[in-house]
Order: C-alpha cells, then sequence, then structure tokens
C-alpha cells in the first residue's frame, strides 16, 4: 500500500531506503489490557475488573469482564494475555470438579491459591502470561485475597490491584485502605457500603488515566449470603 | 491386506535426520519427560518487553543468618519487586519447614516459594518414614539436588537452611548453582554486600542475644537503606535449641530514624 509518506514535497517518489535486515519473530504473548482489583474486608470481599478487551490501539471488546466465579466463596480476577486467561480457568474449573469429586467438597480460598501456585508454577519456562487474584472467604468466614505474578510467586493480602493499571491503583488503596502518608487519622476498618463506593472511585480514576481500562466496571461482592454482582458504566474512550 | 502392509513399509523406511543439539541436552529427571535443547531461560528473556508484553517476575532482597553462642539469628526483609514496581511490601521470605528449622528466599519469589515448599514436604515425608526429624545437612543437600536437577534452565535461588539438629545449630547456604555451603555466616540477595559490612564489623562470638537481636535489624535495615530492591520490614528470628521464635517485625523507616544519628 502507498502511503503519503511514500511521495516528497515535489510529487515524485522519494528514495527507497534499505535499513539492513529485520529479524521477525512470532510471539505467542500479546497484551489484551484490563485491570484487576480485590479487597478484603471483616466479613466480605470484594473482586473488580472492568471490562475492556484491547491489543494495540484497537478495542475488540467493550464486555468481556475478567472477574470468574470459581465457589461460592471464591470469585478470580485474571487480566494479561486473554488467550492464557481462558485456558487456565478452563484449567482451573476441571480441578476443583476433580477435588469436588474425590474430596466430597468445595474447595476453600486458601487451597484454590496454592493450586493456582503449583498450576502457574507447572509453566515455569513458559509461563502463562496473567496476573491473578483471588478474592473470596477463608474457613473461618473473613475476607482474603491472594495476589500471584505469572509464575505463582503468591501472598495472602488485605487487598491488591492488578493488570494494566495497577500502578496507579495500588498506590491509592495504600493510602485509603492502608492509611498509609497519613496522619492523624483514626484507622477505622472499612464497612462493605464504603469499599464497594472506594472500587467504583478508584476504577473510575483509572479509566481516566489507563487507556486500557475503561467501558464498564463488574463488582462481585463476596460473603456469607453467596455472590452479588454489579455493573457500573466507565468512560468508553 | 497388502496395500496396508506396503504402505506401512514405505513409512517405517523414511530416514530420519539425525538429531544434533547445539548445546547438551539438559539431564531429564526420573519420570519426566522434557528436553530443553534450546535455552528457556533466554526465550523468557526474548518475550519480555516486546509489543507491549511485559513479563516481569518478583525479584530481589536482602536476607542474612549467623551463627552465635546462643544459636542461629535470621533476618530478612520484605520488598519484592516485579521489575521497577514494588509488587509487595510484606512479602513473606522465611519458609518456616518445621518447628527446628527455617529456610530463607531471596532470588525469584515463585522460585523460591515452590521448591522450599516442596523441600517442607520431603522433610515431612522422611520423618513419618524415618521416624525422626531430618537434620540440616540432609535438608539442605535435598534442596541442593533439586536445584542441580535444573541447572542452567534459568531459576533464580539464594536461600540459607538453618536449623538445630543433633549435632547443634546448623547453617548452610543453597543457590540455583547447586552451590551448598556450611559457614558461620551468610548474607543473600542484592542488598548482600550492605549486610556483610554490617555484620562483619560488629560480630563476637559470644554477643548477648539482644546484641545479636541488633546486629540482624542492623544488618537488614542498613541494607534496604542502600539497595533499591531491599525494604519494608525486618523479619526477625532466633533458632535456639528448642525451636525457633519470631523475634520481632520492625518497620525499616522507624530502624534508620532511631539510626540517624550516626548517619551522614
Amino acid at each position: 500500500m502507498i502511503s503519503a509518506q511514500a511521495y516528497g514535497e515535489n510529487g515524485k517518489m522519494k528514495e527507497y531506503h534499505y535499513t539492513g535486515p529485520v529479524e521477525h519473530k512470532f510471539s505467542p504473548y500479546a497484551f489484551n489490557g484490563g485491570t484487576v482489583l480485590a479487597v478484603a474486608g471483616e466479613d466480605f470481599a470484594i473482586v473488580a475488573s472492568d471490562t475492556r478487551l484491547s491489543e494495540g490501539y484497537s478495542i475488540h471488546s467493550r464486555d468481556s469482564p475478567k472477574c470468574y466465579k470459581l465457589t461460592d466463596t471464591t470469585v478470580l480476577g485474571c487480566s494479561g494475555f486473554h488467550g492464557d486467561c481462558l485456558t487456565l480457568t478452563k484449567i482451573i474449573e476441571a480441578r476443583l470438579k476433580m477435588y469436588k469429586h474425590s474430596n466430597n467438597k468445595s474447595m476453600t480460598s486458601g487451597a484454590i491459591a496454592a493450586m493456582l501456585s503449583t498450576i502457574l508454577y507447572g509453566r515455569r519456562f513458559f509461563p502463562y502470561y496473567v496476573y491473578n487474584i483471588i478474592g473470596g472467604l477463608d474457613e473461618e468466614g473473613r475476607g482474603a485475597v491472594y495476589s500471584f505474578d505469572p509464575v505463582g510467586s503468591y501472598q495472602r493480602d488485605t487487598y491488591k490491584a492488578g493488570g494494566s493499571a495497577s500502578a496507579m491503583l495500588q498506590p491509592l488503596l495504600d493510602n485509603q485502605i492502608g492509611f498509609k502518608n497519613m496522619e492523624n487519622v483514626e484507622h477505622v476498618p472499612l464497612t462493605q457500603e464504603k469499599a464497594v463506593q472506594l472500587v467504583k472511585d478508584v476504577f473510575i480514576s483509572a479509566a481516566e488515566r489507563d487507556v486500557y481500562t475503561g467501558d464498564a466496571l463488574k463488582v462481585c461482592i463476596v460473603s456469607k449470603e453467596g455472590i452479588k454482582e454489579e455493573i457500573v458504566p466507565l468512560r468508553k474512550d | 491386506m497388502t496395500l496396508l502392509s506396503l504402505s506401512v513399509s514405505q513409512v517405517t523406511t523414511y530416514a530420519t535426520p539425525p538429531l544434533e543439539p547445539s548445546r547438551p541436552i539438559a539431564r531429564v529427571r526420573a519420570g519426566e519427560r522434557r528436553d530443553y535443547s534450546s535455552h528457556p531461560s533466554k526465550f523468557l528473556k526474548s518475550c519480555s518487553c516486546e509489543d507491549g508484553v511485559c513479563i516481569d517476575l518478583n525479584h530481589g532482597t536482602t536476607t542474612l543468618a549467623f551463627k552465635f553462642r546462643h544459636g542461629v539469628i535470621v533476618a530478612v526483609d520484605s520488598r519484592a519487586s516485579a521489575g521497577k514496581y514494588i509488587a509487595s511490601k510484606e512479602a513473606n521470605k522465611v519458609i518456616e519447614i518445621n518447628p527446628y528449622l527455617l529456610g530463607t528466599m531471596s532470588g525469584s519469589a515463585a522460585d523460591c516459594q515452590y521448591w522450599e515448599r516442596l523441600l517442607a514436604k520431603e522433610c515431612r515425608l522422611y520423618k513419618l518414614r524415618n521416624k525422626q526429624r531430618i537434620s540440616v545437612s540432609a535438608a539442605s543437600k535435598l534442596l541442593s539436588n533439586m536445584m542441580l536437577g535444573y541447572r542452567g534452565m534459568g531459576l533464580s535461588m539464594g536461600s540459607m537452611i538453618c536449623g538445630w539438629d543433633k549435632q547443634g545449630p546448623g547453617l548452610y547456604y543453597v543457590d540455583d548453582n547447586g552451590t551448598r555451603l556450611s559457614g558461620r555466616m551468610f548474607s543473600t540477595g542484592c542488598g548482600n554486600s550492605y549486610a556483610y559490612g554490617v555484620v562483619d564489623s560488629g560480630y563476637r562470638e559470644d554477643m548477648t542475644v539482644e546484641e545479636a537481636y541488633e546486629l540482624g535489624r542492623r544488618g537488614i535495615a542498613h541494607a534496604t537503606h542502600r539497595d533499591a530492591y531491599s525494604g519494608g520490614v525486618v523479619n526477625l528470628y532466633h533458632m535456639q535449641e528448642d525451636g525457633w521464635i519470631k523475634v520481632c517485625k520492625e518497620d525499616v523507616s522507624e530502624l534508620i530514624h532511631r539510626y540517624k544519628k550516626g548517619m551522614f
């Protein structure tokens, strides 16, 4: 295809410049964007994600949420490469079923986290390009959040942001939930209503400044009554 | 029938080109079919930071441990960095294998967590099979053999196995090359040189317990002050004859404030 750049000022075609040999390689990965966030409260956990699926300069879909319900008490959020997200969730769901059939009970959040760590490490030399965050209730009914890196290192947190806008959101959560860098402030424990409102505000900020985050926000609230879902619109630009 | 056998024989006479790997195939572990005739570590590096794909893994630390008259002191920082982003400020870098064995983690977080958890499983199996606790020497050897099985594949782990067994206090350094050294004092991670400086200058074999705690704290605090990839809190453990105790968990910035008088 001949573009305008091939023509010089006087209307004649420009000289062809040979820059030297260029190596092209197939990359098995792609970056599909998206942000995931999880917050653990006293007796609830919230997992939220935006619903935009992008690649490079394009948006593939405005309705592709990144939260996956695993059990009645656990939700997984994964962002990164969408192909690996799909495969990983398929494998996790199969393993959950196998566990249920052999042990006659559902997997607890802590067990799912440990299992996900070994699944991810099984691909240590060709990783799943996925940033995972699990949110749910532990055996005592308290909120639990587990965050992972692409090869399976994990730990339990109170709150965590992952995905393209994670570096923007994590400091905001440190300040609002962890009360970091604030003086003379009472450390009030987070209520469910305040947590949901905070998550919505935080995603609105992320959509303002991150190109890969936007379109809509899906919030999954995990409590002993079950999992409640809310969809909130975000900037579509 | 004859047609089938003809086609089969045709297929089987096909000459296959001889396999000539450009570098020796890594030794495969019994029961596993893995053939890495290419470079797995180079593959991962080539995928990262190209076309917006950036796979940064959790990395970086300072850990230290030393033996003295009253046991072994283990001190670690708590920062996990992924590239230049701090992924966690409260990472747990000490694995409590059993009440008499501790393992520290430095390097790649996933490698350390996975292999030391596997080591904990092997130690438990040893206890069940032999009705006695595993020695520190044997535990560290199990870990170093696991590392040797994957030598050259790009694992990154520097760990200290500390414990108290029939031979007394034990301290071994194990790393991803398969190195396994017994010693009186080690420090691992990218901040290790700063920690060595501090602990080497303050160490005496006949320190009191409180002095030893303070030395461990100082070593980590000063290392986090100067090393970008270390920070967070100091987790301090003391390995005694009847097991380990967790001594303290102190924020590094507060420690530096306390030591400020002697600095710059």
